[in-house]
């Protein structure tokens, strides 16, 4: 399948492993005083550049890129990499370069410069900086490489044994490859520009075209703890965003598990149908669905207090109450996220053999043993990972607060709803009041909570601890 | 004798007592979907107004909806159509490929482009919308259907990537490895030996990315400015939101059009989601 032997696979590791095995003059008798090599098959006799052939000066030859490719006697690839370098350091060196010094001093012209313009420009440049990077050390890793095979005796293979090979053995990164940069634009460097701007100045009375932006340093951090507005709505918001994220997931997850074990109960009928309204929640759009219940849970119209409370005479302030809006909003949540979990615990318990449940019966075992040691084992072991995601999904469920109330009630001497999540308050900082400086500060400590919380999360997960198996 | 015919009532007492608490999730599941129907055949244009059996009940939301000259909602269903169908088609296509390559190679990096991956799909997107409408402002992309599928593509592959890797790593590597013996190339394994395994994932998948444009009003508010290109989500929401008006039956009316589609094609694959999904948790 590959001309790759074994052996000649160890010298390459070795001479990878220790760069000063190969020193120019020592090559040629290294190469012939290797007894293992001399002897393989993948060894063309009588190629005399073979053994000429030195690592180090392939790999100082590519700092040109495609020089140490032609010092390999491999022409074509040596003269794509060069057209490509000149290509490249024609065409990019300018608009790298104003793409950094636009980075740097974020415009000084406020004529003809627009600070986020500039801001985006960098951001792309750095990253298009860090590409060639990687791909100007590949050249020369690449260079080397090359040589050290030659100096062990291979053949160079031929452009269309090349494409082949690359194929064959680089198949992973021709996926990998082009999906991270899709994702590097679309989640990375929005990501950036965020944190970046952060540090700037930029808000509503600041704003570009008309304004430049500046660097500020950590300000928007320290004004975001020692202002007594913004520390006031951050300590409130993150305690609301906590207590929301266990409160409203756990009972949707509790809700779901219970549900899911009495409907699988081998005495109940009409499972399919049950099944099917349970799910009705989830398949029904849920900007619809909150909209409705916004209507529904109305202070003096909604038919919760006209019709079903008055009944015992109350009336609740639903929506004006900060208590009443957050049992509300957590009810609703409910209501949304069951149908998901339900979904997975049935598919569980469905896949758990019978013969567990009936090993426990002739140990005599309870019904909540059974659960107990059965059941709940099961299910959890399965589904932990997409449970974990349901409460970061809920960290960030940004529609249900904005549809439902717009992170209303207000509150006052805060700059933050009393039912605002993180999100919801960065999105009303961000849309609403154009604050983008503080929107990004507090969407970096979000994030900074968030990730550590997945990370951990999921190192300790099953799927992590496995990976050694593949 | 006794005895069994007391754990019989017994039992009967049970399970009268489970259907009693599906049909209390029934009533709780239905009366707001109830009323959302209630809303839209109310002649009024207010919400507050609206009753769960309007007094007379007519379908001239509905009609509005189709037949008004003013009216974009055809439009706007079919600019949805077109978003949801690439989206689900490049999905489906990016997603199997990186998840095959995460699933069943190794190679330098893997680790750590996993853990990257991951780590991808914790952030929202919501937070980098202003650098998103920058950015397909630089390169032209801005109130364009090919810049939302762009986002709405990559934006979900993280997650995605994971639903499709879990399951398959739950089909066992000895298939791939004899048809690699036998020669088979990379893709001819993929398409020949796994694509038939996985369909059900990727099933949902396709779902999933194919309802999200349906869904989602906040994404196609901040790329798409021309009305004509609005997503029916999008539409709906200028409904409710214009200063001009705020017609919550006409929304109501709207939004249950999209329901039915989605949730007709969510029962019919209850069964693939139900496996699906266990299966893909099992090592997501």
């Amino acid at each position: 399948m590959t001309t790759e032997h074994p052996s000649a696979r160890a010298a390459d590791h070795e001479a990878s492993a220790n760069p000063g095995i190969a020193p120019g003059i020592h090559a040629s008798l290294d190469t012939s005083a290797r007894p293992g090599t001399s002897a393989s098959p993948g060894i063309v006799p009588g190629t005399n550049t073979a053994a000429a052939a030195n690592p180090r000066a392939a790999a100082w030859l590519s700092v040109v890129p495609g020089l140490g490719q032609f010092y390999n006697h491999r022409w074509i690839k040596g003269s794509i990499l060069l057209l490509l370098a000149l290509l490249f350091a024609i065409a990019m060196t300018a608009p790298l370069i104003n793409g950094i010094w636009g980075l740097i001093t974020l415009g000084d012209n406020p004529e003809t410069d627009d600070s986020r313009t500039l801001l985006v420009q960098g951001i792309l440049s750095a990253i298009v900086i860090v590409i060639l990077a990687i791909a100007y050390g590949l050249n020369i890793k690449d260079a080397h490489r090359d040589a050290v095979r030659r100096r062990e005796g291979f053949a160079i293979p031929s452009v269309r044994k090349a494409f082949h090979d690359s194929w064959e053995h680089g198949f992973p990164y021709f996926i990998v490859v082009p999906t991270f940069l899709l994702l590097t634009m679309i989640v990375i460097f929005p990501l950036l520009f965020m944190v970046l701007l952060a540090f700037t100045n930029y808000n509503l009375y600041n704003s570009p075209p008309a304004h430049l932006l500046d660097w500020v340093g950590f300000d928007n951090f320290i004004a975001l703890f020692t202002e007594s507005i913004w520390s006031r709505s951050l300590l409130a918001v993150m305690a609301w965003t906590v207590v929301w994220t266990l409160v409203a997931t756990s009972l949707q997850i509790a809700l779901a598990f219970f549900l899911a074990m009495i409907v699988n109960d081998s005495r109940v009928r009409f499972k399919r149908f049950i099944r099917t309204v349970f799910i009705l929640p989830w398949a029904v759009p849920s900007f619809m669905t909150v909209l409705v219940f916004a209507a529904m849970f109305n202070d003096t119209f909604g038919t919760i207090n006209r019709d079903i409370l008055s009944v015992f005479n109350v009336s609740v302030p639903w929506l004006t109450d900060p208590t009443w809006a957050r049992i509300a909003i957590i009810l609703v949540q409910v209501w949304l996220g069951f149908p998901y979990v339900f979904t997975l615990v049935t598919g569980v318990l469905q896949s758990i053999s019978k013969d567990w449940y009936e090993a426990a019966d002739v140990d005599g075992g309870t019904r909540l043993a059974k659960f107990r040691y059965i059941t709940m084992p099961h299910v959890l072991f399965a589904t932990a990972p997409l449970l974990i995601m349901q409460y970061a999904y809920n960290f960030n469920n940004f529609n249900i607060i904005y549809l439902f109330n717009k992170g209303g009630p207000p509150v006052p001497g805060q700059s933050s709803g009393a039912t605002d999540i993180m999100i919801s308050w960065v999105y009303g900082l961000t849309f609403d009041q154009n604050n983008y400086k503080m929107a990004a500060a507090i969407s970096i400590i979000m994030g900074l909570v968030v990730a550590f919380f997945a990370f951990y999360q999921f190192r300790r997960s099953r799927s992590f601890r496995e990976e050694g198996m593949y | 004798m006794k005895r069994s015919l007391k754990s019989n009532r017994k039992s009967n007492l049970e399970v009268a007592g489970i259907y009693l608490i599906v049909l209390v999730m029934f009533v709780v599941i239905l009366y707001p979907l109830l009323w959302a129907v209630g809303i839209s055949l109310n002649p009024g244009t207010s919400m507050f107004s609206a009753k769960l059996i309007p007094d007379n009940w007519s379908t001239d939301n509905y009609n509005w909806l189709f037949n008004d000259p003013r009216s974009d909602y055809k439009l706007w269903y079919k600019n949805t159509l077109i978003v949801a169908s690439f989206n689900a088609l490049a999905s489906v296509f990016m997603v199997g490929l990186t998840a095959f390559v995460f699933s069943r190679y190794h190679f330098v990096g893997r680790k750590n482009t996993i853990y990257a991956t991951l780590l991808m799909q914790v952030f929202p997107v919501l937070m980098g919308m202003v650098a998103i409408y920058l950015l397909l402002n630089l390169v032209g992309l801005l109130d364009t259907f090919t810049g939302l599928v762009i986002f709405y593509t990559v934006g979900g592959l993280p997650m995605n990537i994971f639903l499709v890797k879990g399951y398959m790593d739950t089909i066992p590597r000895d298939l791939d490895e004899s048809a690699k013996m036998d020669g088979a190339g990379h893709l001819r394994i993929l398409t020949r030996i796994l694509l038939p395994l996985i369909a059900p994932i990727l099933a949902v998948v396709a779902l999933f990315t194919f309802m999200a444009p349906f869904m989602d009003f906040l994404t196609p508010r901040i790329i798409l400015r021309s009305p004509e290109k609005y997503t029916v989500a999008l539409g709906l929401f200028s409904f409710i939101n214009d200063k001009m008006g705020n017609n919550f039956t006409r929304f109501a009316a709207g939004t249950i059009l999209i329901a039915l589609p989605i949730s007709t094609v969510f029962l019919f694959l209850q069964r693939y989601l139900i496996s699906g999904l266990a299966e893909g948790g099992t090592k997501g």
